[in-house]
């Protein structure tokens, strides 16, 4: 039966030492994995990028949004604290390389050590990035929004962001947060911010140093517009809403959109962080029950490497369109 | 394919070494803003952003290379993982990209001015 003969175990892919691509079976999956997710995260990038350029004229400006940095209360720093979790990302990525690199040397104590180094780095930086959130929930200055949905900041006679607390009137009156233990049923409220319509709008009318800016770039100066006492006058008229920081629905930054999108890309990288940081403490107590060791293979630790870099690799795209662009 | 088992410690403090520099540029580049790249455009986007772009696929190459060590792997690997994602990827910003900005257009030329 010559025909059924076989020489070799070529009809065996992965079998008898051939591998198609040169590449494990695991590794592969891994970048099948990582090609698919990588189009995930252009399709929010490009949506990203699609709503800005649609809104072009009105974007917020990100270094007017992140401009907190630990215990520096009052302090714009805008930048630093994002290139400080930037570095993080980046040097956890460098103590995964080198686990990958001892793994091949089968050393496993510096497996050990730099898988640690790996995941503490990974908490850092999901730790930052809670921080980050917890400021633009909160937001800073305050803003109101007008009928027509623009959002208009407020600034004094320097160009400097001022807080609706600093010029709102007290106009004592019933303002009541519906619950449901003041009625059998309501219609469902928002949150009362801190100050009325009427308020800010009075405080505005009573203080003249105080100023509107619209969310317009102008062109030129590639900064805010910011209107004169008259136009001001005249578009507080406008006022629906006080917004106070930011959430799905309307942000005291500019456009709707912006938060949507900071929310959606940062918390979908976010998590993929914190998923990356579980599985890598899962290889980490393999690694110490030397599970490893016993396979003469640390090709697992380039498996969850490979991941842990995508990770990274995500977050420079992230932070070039979010903080710097 | 082959993996070395040498050690390639020096060569990964080196390509951290790289990308911290980058990074460093581009903060300060985001800090300073000057002016000179900020207004020169180059077919309609400001050189600064141009820079900021081109340096982050610099370090984009240089995780994918040096450290998924895509370097080392079959040249149809490379092909298939970074081929895929680089004409996607153009693709799709291209479209969406070029589609946003004729509703920014009609936004602003038109009577259209329903924000969604």
């Amino acid at each position: 039966m010559a025909t059924t003969v076989t020489t070799s175990a070529e009809g065996k892919t992965w079998g008898g030492g051939k591998e198609p691509m040169g590449i494990s079976y695991g590794k592969m999956m891994m970048w099948f994995f990582i090609v698919s997710d990588a189009l995930t995260f252009s399709g929010f990038l490009a949506a990203y990028g699609f709503s800005r350029f649609k809104f072009i004229e009105t974007w917020p400006l990100a270094d007017e949004v992140f401009t907190h940095f630990p215990f520096m209360h009052g302090v714009s720093a805008p930048m630093y604290y994002v290139a400080f979790m930037t570095f993080v990302l980046i040097f956890s990525s460098v103590t995964m390389v080198l686990a990958v690199d001892a793994g091949h040397q089968m050393k496993k104590n510096k497996v050990i050590l730099y898988m640690f180094l790996t995941i503490i780095g990974g908490f850092i930086f999901v730790g930052s990035q809670a921080w980050e959130w917890k400021n633009f929930i909160k937001g800073e200055y305050g803003a109101v929004e007008t009928k027509g949905g623009s959002i208009l900041q407020f600034i004094d006679k320097d160009g400097k962001r001022i807080a609706l607390g600093e010029f709102a009137a007290d106009i004592p009156s019933e303002r009541v947060a519906d619950t449901k233990s003041k009625g059998i049923w309501f219609f469902g409220n928002e949150t009362l911010p801190t100050y009325s319509v009427e308020e800010v709008v009075e405080g505005f009318k009573a203080h003249p140093e105080v100023l509107i800016r619209t969310e317009v770039i102008d062109p030129k100066t590639k900064k805010k517009i910011t209107l004169s006492r008259e136009e001001s006058l005249k578009r507080i008229e406008g006022t629906q809403y006080v917004v106070e920081g930011a959430n799905l629905i309307r942000n005291e930054y500019g456009q709707k959109l912006f938060a949507d999108f900071f929310f959606f890309i940062t918390g979908f990288h976010g998590f993929h962080v914190f998923s990356g940081v579980m599985i890598n403490v899962l290889i980490f107590f393999n690694i110490l029950l030397g599970t490893y060791d016993k396979r003469k293979s640390y090709e697992m630790v380039e498996k969850v490497g490979l991941y842990w870099h995508f990770v990274d690799l995500v977050w420079v795209f992230v932070f070039t369109f979010f903080y710097l662009v | 394919m082959s993996h070395e088992h040498a050690s390639n410690v020096g060569r990964i403090w080196k390509v951290f070494g790289l990308l911290s520099i980058i990074t460093i540029v581009e903060v300060i580049l985001g800090i300073v803003k000057p002016e000179v790249l900020q207004f020169n455009t180059f077919l309609s986007m400001g050189l600064l952003n141009w820079i900021f772009i081109i340096l982050t696929v610099y370090k984009a190459y240089w995780i994918m290379w040096a450290f998924m060590h895509l370097e080392g792997e079959a040249a149809s690997l490379r092909w298939a993982v970074v081929g895929t994602l680089v004409f996607l990827i153009i693709y799709l910003v291209f479209i969406l990209l070029v589609e946003a900005d004729y509703i920014f257009e009609i936004f602003k030329n038109s009577t259209i001015k329903w924000n969604f």
